[in-house]
């Protein structure tokens, strides 16, 4: 990282909060919800996981109290930046048809007003520059995602505390937001007893002068580094073999049918994952019938209408879904994107209900070099 | 703010000048915006398809018939086999519908002039090669050879016998009609569309082929006309796949690394060869 690092003591952190409320943001944050940390409306420092942290493992994620007293000493729960941008479920346009028969259109976006979102890790902002590139690089640019993104400052905080069953490391997209397309606005690195803070962007360096804090000094820095470092150990890594062009020679290997007896086909992963973008469309009409509402939700290429057309369903069975999912992120995404479609974020495999776990999956494919 | 000019996603109110009842589960649309600038700006390609919204109900992809210089009018052969299909059955000339598009690549019209064309064709109507024969028939002279083959399971399924008559009488062109079971009164071939390949007349070196229908007969047709000789590149193949959005954003219609609504749904069969007999894709 390049951009300049200032420091303030932890006891400080409500000051950013209040300077991002006082320009007129709605603050979203981590706080535990359900037994998980989740992401919600935040205005006290109070609200914050302090001194929580989770253990996860294929299938299982558990909250506990944590000796360090740090607020954002955890891995991600399952879900931060996706859905405050790819709404899970959006109105994309409504319609009206009058006595006479002529039916009208219209479009009316939502209301929306400048959001921060804090505490969001590398893999989050991985994820969001492929979305990005999906929703508003592409022939059609989507209005809803743009109008949601240009909305959105987003404060990453470095991870110093990745789960077992993270793997950011080995797909090159954390621990820490090396962000050269400054697609976060500024950047935390919680230390012991204060934060590093640097601005990326016009907006975030607006925030940082209401700040006004002192530069930092070299005895931080090592901190954040040493934190790097052992944040950078993860035993989680993917396979060594060329997963993008072996997958795709493994199309009818028996792996798929032997993760298939386990896979129950729920999309879980797919919900959880910070870069599936599939979403089916609905109109849903008003009870009186003059008027019908056009919505998109997200959908999962393990559902049984995914890949419904005239009477077939092209992948009948969990295997061929499975495959579809598997060959899509890791291989046929380099096509699309320039790059695989996973960021290690972990999420599919702490919250798949059986413990499937994307790595083992993945290196059932790499024939005799696995 | 989001309005309707920068919504890729809203379909605009078009009229049903004419419904046309093609047989017993199939009918035509003849559609023209409401809105007469729409209407003289919109332009198409032979292979592309426009999104239709049947009012409280939904939205379905449909490839477009007409002749893309008849710019006044844009039809569309629609067979019913769901709920969207189902209800627009129910739509009569005057009645409103939603119209967005057209999206997607289409037939190789141009880069086929001056060379042979061969159209093979399964199932009941076929109508993304019907925009391609109707644009030859209106430029006959610009085209070599016309092959038309047309197979259908049951000599019940063939429709459009008159067509297939008028295309007959086209100069150069001949017209295949073949069932998998004929009856006795099924005057022509039985047997898969691949035992009337060797009948059809055509220079492999310079001959463009144009198919759609059930992926099984185009794959058996592929492998049929790459062993005469023509380029993979020279097959083109009209693919179909659930489409929700058209927009390239839903993810339904992937196959492999493309997206059927942007990057097809006419693809070159060299472009999709790696995963087209694959099941499941």
């Amino acid at each position: 990282m390049n951009m300049e690092q200032y420091y303030f003591q932890t006891d400080q952190l409500q000051w950013l909060l209040d300077n991002l409320l006082d320009e007129g943001y709605r603050c979203v944050g981590p706080q535990v919800r359900d037994g998980a940390i989740m992401y919600d409306e935040l205005s006290r420092v109070e609200q914050l996981p302090r001194g929580m942290t989770e253990t996860q493992a294929p299938g299982s994620y558990s909250l506990k109290k944590h000796a360090s007293q740090k607020y954002f000493d955890w891995a991600n729960g399952p879900q931060a930046i996706k859905p405050l941008l790819f709404a899970p479920q959006e109105k994309l346009w409504q319609s009206a048809q009058a006595a006479d028969g002529q039916i009208s259109f219209n479009t009316a976006g939502p209301e929306l007003k400048p959001v921060a979102i804090i505490g969001a890790r590398a893999c989050d902002i991985a994820a969001m520059k492929l979305q990005d590139q999906h929703f508003l690089q592409q022939q059609y640019s989507d209005p809803f995602y743009k109008s949601r993104r240009e909305n959105l400052l987003i404060i990453a905080v470095n991870c110093g505390h990745p789960a077992a069953t993270c793997f950011c490391h080995s797909t090159g997209d954390g621990p820490f937001v090396e962000d050269d397309e400054a697609a976060a606005d500024m950047v935390l690195t919680e230390l012991e007893h204060g934060f590093l803070i640097a601005a990326y962007t016009d907006r975030g360096e607006k925030i940082l002068e209401g700040l006004a804090l002192d530069g930092c000094n070299q005895q931080h820095l090592d901190e954040s580094a040493s934190i790097k470092a052992r944040s950078s150990i993860q035993d989680k890594q993917l396979p060594q073999f060329d997963i993008r062009s072996s997958l795709l020679k493994e199309l009818d290997n028996k792996a798929w049918d032997s993760i298939a007896e386990t896979c129950l086909s729920c999309g879980n992963c797919t919900s959880v994952c910070p870069t599936c973008f599939c979403h089916s469309e609905n109109d849903v009409p008003e009870l009186d019938g003059k008027s019908s509402s056009h919505f998109r939700e997200w959908d999962s290429c393990f559902s049984q209408g995914h890949s419904y057309i005239h009477g077939i369903t092209i992948r009948s069975n969990t295997s061929q879904r499975y495959r579809q999912w598997l060959t899509h992120k890791f291989s046929t995404w380099h096509d699309q994107y320039g790059r695989s479609g996973c960021v290690g974020c972990g999420r599919c495999v702490t919250w798949c209900p059986v413990g499937i776990d994307v790595i083992e999956s993945l290196a059932k494919f790499g024939g005799d070099a696995s | 703010m989001i309005n309707a000019q920068h919504n890729p996603h809203q379909p605009h109110e078009a009229i049903i000048v004419e419904r046309i009842d093609e047989g017993a589960d199939m009918f035509s649309l003849r559609l023209k915006f409401s809105d007469p600038k729409l209407q003289d700006d919109y332009e198409f390609e032979p292979g592309q398809f426009n999104m239709l919204y049947l009012y409280g109900v939904g939205e379905i992809a449909i490839s477009i018939v007409s002749d893309p210089e008849d710019s006044h009018i844009i039809d569309h052969t629609i067979r019913i086999v769901g709920r969207v299909t189902r209800g627009m059955a129910n739509l009569k000339t005057g009645d409103r519908i939603g119209l967005r598009g057209p999206y997607g690549r289409g037939w190789p019209m141009l880069e086929a002039k001056q060379k042979d064309v061969i159209i093979v064709t399964g199932g009941l109507g076929c109508a993304p090669v019907v925009s391609a024969i109707n644009y030859i028939e209106q430029r006959r002279g610009d085209y070599g050879r016309l092959n038309i083959v047309q197979g259908v399971k049951h000599s019940a399924d063939l429709i459009w016998k008159s067509r297939y008559d008028r295309w007959r009488q086209l100069p150069q062109t001949r017209v295949f009609l073949t069932a998998d079971v004929g009856d006795v009164l099924w005057p022509w071939h039985v047997g898969p569309v691949t035992t009337l390949f060797d009948q059809m007349e055509y220079d492999p070196d310079n001959v463009t082929v144009m198919m759609c229908g059930p992926e099984g007969m185009m794959h058996a047709a592929c492998t049929h006309l790459l062993e005469k000789n023509i380029a993979s590149s020279q097959l083109f193949l009209s693919m179909e796949r659930n489409m929700q959005c058209a927009l390239g954003h839903c993810g339904h219609c992937q196959y492999g690394s493309k997206f059927i609504c942007k990057n097809g749904p006419v693809f070159s069969y060299d472009k999709i060869a790696d995963l087209f007999s694959v099941k499941g894709f």
